[in-house]
């Protein structure tokens, strides 16, 4: 804070300032809710790209708007929970500044209209997301857990793009609105197996489908704002919002269908499992958090009744999940960072009786759970009740209906572990910190349980409003809908209840239901983590040996090897192009140039021959010398000034650096052998060089460059000189490539000499001593013997 | 190396290359010249003097880090294109141009004088690093 030059007393006010940001989106996205619940949608343009079709554009229809209201109103609650929550950590301003930046990227992720554009902010969320989980960047867990989010989520992003520039190929555009527009399906392209393959991966690594979802549990090391962030509703719902967005074009497919369904159901079992085993409250969490994706996955999958559609009220389902779940989840996690809060511990079995010291969060955990466990009047019970009617109604029938009861039992259980468990009981801690009952803390939790509430009381209003225009831009909407909290007694009545029924009774028996499972999810062979560890171990292995043997340290060997290649690869182009031409007339070369190639011939030998440094470098600079001369002969004034200065140059530059080297002449003198060798490169090159350039000369020139520039110098650039109208006007831009590049490098020499010199320098020093005095003592030792 | 006949010829030849130099960059546009040759000479003035006197001196000298010279003459390049778009010209880098009292001035001007301060800048660096005894090693951990 001090070195941004703000008190840190005024840190506070600009935080809860920075309220007022996702508040305003959020009251603009409501006033936004008739148009677009009626079927209407908005759309914004800004060129980007235009020659390439990439364009920076929005559009609002019913799906974005859901989530662009969950992201800013859900987002409003976080900051404030924040403001309070983060009050005491270092570096806020920066933590506030993130957390905007990514709710920024998730609007524009959820609202892009262009594949390009909605694969940048795609890219923005995860590079923001490992920001806010390795905040406390002194942790070494949260350091792995964001670098893991990064590369996982990053990993599936690349496979997407690629997905997404197939589909723009095939499909002719980029736009998802002229996409979703079109009776759009791809289902009968040819590269459809590959678009559906790549845009998997990366719905599947951000919405953490396993075997993939390793990463979001061990992200529960970021501050618990982020977590109720980032992972209830919004960063990790984003692959579920691809899923929903790509359905009509993608969607309905056997393949589409066996792929989702298949993962989805895995997923949402195995976390709704591996929650209940655990006794970290925010592991808990993240787990049911995962069980409700592969749900959201699943439920996007199911097939409907008509081949190559999905299923209608699956779509409804589905959509009406994603608000549940996000009601429910961010009040839970803001009470849990509470609890932490207050007592310093998330763990399950050291936490009891909290009812009496933290009402309000004892209320919002209530409310949220009830909706969490599906029990009526919420909006939980109108979530859970449309899972199961439709999983029945839908082609997988059996198979769907039994995970979604597994999965939602096991969720009965974890609601029952994280809002009952930690609040009664005796007290076996006392709560330590007041502020732990702050408003801003406790408003969060109790407001999103109300929502819950408020939204299954009047859920023919809500549903018209958000989920039926949401699930009207995935699919057709089915037939006679009728949206309700009631629908009188039914079958599927008796199997809400055999839920509740099997959640409470695994966890009135948890201990010994529980252990077995537990037992075995701890010590499986082969999990995702374990792979992302052995992958990233290889690769740093296979680095390290690739660099041992390319990177020798010895300057003369690396030019050797570069000017090796060269020889040989221009070498070997000559004769596969069949380009070896020797030169069909003997060009005049008048008395002049004749004296020049004797100089430059005397010169290369005193080069070779010299024992002299100094002496040697200075030829050297007379080849140069004489060549620019030829230029100057042969009418190329500019390149012949040019040449003849950087020849100055490096001999100047080269006397310097020699006359600070130490004198290793004796210490580096190779064998004969050797010097033959480097001899016959140097040689090759020459050669290579000379044929390329008879080559080319052998060809007539193409004028047409020549004559347009000799053309345009005067009335386009003003210049007389044709070489500097090009390098300031015409090619300017590469110019400026140039100088950029020549900036680097002084930076770069400046970075490197003032970092490493005297400490190398020091080392071999110090080596050198070393091995005189050892030779020295071997010396003695020998004598004495 | 260091010898009496090169320190005083140097002190006249510095002032003289300069002069050169900059001469050569404004000539550049319709005879042989420019930026980029003209930098090249400043920096063989400067190369000169870093020969014969302290790097310190040299730094004193030119007053600000060469490295900052560069970064300057990179900026003013990229500021002469920009003059291109906000003229009305429509593009980045094209040229504009204005005649007072006979001369022409154009941001191809500006952008050739840009090259210029880059290469004496990037070359000065070079030059300056090398000549100077490097700092000393940081004070290392107990190992």
């Amino acid at each position: 804070m001090a070195a941004l030059g703000i008190p840190t007393a005024r840190v506070p006010v600009l935080l809860r300032a920075a309220v007022a940001l996702p508040a305003a989106l959020f009251a603009w996205f409501c006033s936004l809710v008739p148009h677009v619940s009626s079927g209407g949608s908005l759309y914004w343009e800004i060129g980007w790209i235009p020659q390439q079709g990439i364009a920076l554009s929005f559009f609002v229809d019913g799906l974005s708007l859901l989530f662009a209201l969950l992201i800013t109103g859900i987002g409003t609650l976080i900051v404030l929970y924040a403001s309070e929550y983060m009050l005491g950590q270092p570096q806020l301003l920066r933590f506030t500044a993130f957390l905007l930046a990514f709710m920024l990227s998730m609007l524009g992720l959820v609202l892009a209209d262009n594949l390009i554009a909605l694969f940048i902010f795609w890219e923005l969320t995860a590079l923001t997301s490992f920001l806010l989980i390795g905040y406390k960047h002194e942790d070494a867990a949260a350091r792995r857990a964001a670098l893991q989010a990064l590369l996982v989520t990053g990993v599936g992003a690349l496979a997407m793009l690629a997905g997404f520039v197939l589909l723009g190929e095939t499909a002719g555009t980029y736009s998802l609105r002229e996409l979703l527009a079109g009776d759009a399906s791809l289902a009968g392209a040819s590269h459809y197996p590959w678009i559906l393959a790549l845009v998997l991966a990366g719905a599947f690594t951000k919405s953490a489908q396993y075997p993939l979802h390793f990463w979001l549990p061990n992200a529960m090391a970021a501050p618990t704002p982020v977590s109720a962030y980032l992972h209830s509703a919004t960063m990790v719902k984003a692959g579920v919002f691809l899923l929903a967005r790509m359905s009509p074009v993608l969607g309905g497919t056997e393949a589409w269908s066996v792929t989702l369904v298949g993962f989805g159901a895995v997923t949402a079992v195995y976390a709704a499992l591996a929650s209940v085993t655990r006794t970290d409250l925010k592991q808990v969490l993240a787990y049911t958090t995962v069980m409700a994706l592969g749900t959201c996955v699943m439920f996007l999958g199911l097939p409907g009744e008509a081949a190559g559609t999905v299923h209608p009220a699956a779509v409804v389902a589905a959509t009406a999940f994603i608000l549940v779940h996000a009601l429910y989840k961010a009040a839970l996690f803001m009470v849990v960072g509470m609890i932490e809060r207050a007592t310093g511990s998330r763990d399950l079995a050291r936490h009891g009786g909290l009812r009496h010291v933290l009402g309000p969060a004892f209320a919002g955990a209530a409310l949220a759970g009830v909706s969490m466990a599906g029990l009526p009047p919420f909006i939980g019970f109108v979530g859970k009740e449309l899972l199961y009617s439709s999983a029945y109604e839908s082609g997988f029938g059996g198979f769907a209906l039994f995970a979604i009861f597994a999965a939602s039992a096991l969720v009965v259980t974890s609601a029952l572990m994280v809002a009952v468990l930690p609040f009664f009981g005796e007290m076996k801690q006392s709560a330590r910190d007041a502020h732990a009952v702050c408003w801003q803390l406790w408003i969060g939790p109790v407001v999103l349980g109300l929502l819950g509430l408020v939204a299954g009381v009047a859920t023919g209003p809500v549903f018209r409003a958000l989920v039926l225009p949401a699930a009207a831009a995935i699919a057709p909407l089915p037939e006679h809908f009728e949206p309700g909290l009631w629908h009188g007694f039914s079958a599927l009545m008796l199997l809400s209840l055999a839920t509740w029924a099997v959640g409470a009774l695994v966890f009135w028996k948890r201990p010994s239901i529980l252990s077995w499972p537990a037992a075995r999810l701890d010590r499986l062979p082969v999990t995702g983590d374990r792979v992302y560890d052995a992958t990233l171990d290889g690769i740093a292995r296979f680095s390290a040996a690739l660099t041992r043997r390319m990177q020798s340290g010895i300057q003369r060997r690396y030019i050797l090897v570069v000017f090796a290649t060269l020889a040989l690869s221009v070498g070997a182009t000559l004769v596969a192009k069949d380009a070896i031409h020797l030169p069909s007339r003997v060009p005049s070369v008048t008395f002049g140039e004749w004296a020049l190639v004797a100089v430059i011939a005397a010169s290369v030998l005193t080069v070779i021959l010299t024992r002299s440094r100094l002496l040697a470098i200075c030829a050297l600079g007379v080849v140069g010398t004489a060549i620019s001369l030829v230029f100057l002969l042969r009418g190329a004034p500019d390149v012949a000034l040019t040449q003849l200065i950087v020849e100055t140059l490096v001999v100047v530059i080269v006397a310097i650096v020699l006359l600070k080297l130490p004198d290793f002449r004796n210490e580096i003198r190779q064998p004969l052998s050797a010097r033959w060798r480097d001899g016959a490169v140097a040689v090759a090159v020459g050669a290579a060089t000379t044929l390329v350039l008879l080559a080319v000369t052998e060809r007539p020139p193409q004028l047409e460059l020549t004559e347009y520039f000799e053309s345009m110098a005067v009335p386009g650039g003003r210049g007389h000189n044709i070489v500097n109208v090009i390098l300031v006007d015409f090619r300017a831009l590469d110019t400026l490539g140039e100088i950029s590049v020549l900036v680097l490098a002084a930076a770069a020499v400046c970075a490197l000499m003032r970092r490493r010199f005297r400490y190398r320098f020091d080392r071999v020093q110090r080596l050198q001593r070393g091995h005189a005095a050892r030779s020295s003592r071997a010396r003695v030792s020998r004598e004495g013997a | 190396m260091n010898t009496l006949i090169l320190r005083e010829t140097t002190r006249v030849l510095f002032t003289l290359i300069l002069v050169f130099s900059v001469a050569t960059l404004l000539r550049g546009h319709d005879a042989p010249g420019g930026g980029f040759v003209g930098g090249l000479i400043a920096s063989i003035a400067c190369s000169l003097y870093v020969f014969v006197a302290d790097p310190k001196d040299v730094r004193r000298l030119v007053r600000t880090d060469p490295l900052k010279t560069a970064a300057a003459g990179l900026s003013l390049a990229v500021l002469s294109g920009l003059i291109g778009i906000l003229s009305g010209g429509g593009t980045f880098l094209s040229g504009q141009w204005v005649e007072i009292g006979g001369v022409k001035l154009g941001t191809p001007l500006l952008f050739d004088f840009g090259v210029y301060l880059v290469v004496v800048g990037a070359v000065l660096t070079f030059v300056l690093e090398i000549k100077e005894p490097a700092p000393e090693p940081p004070a290392r951990g107990d190992k």
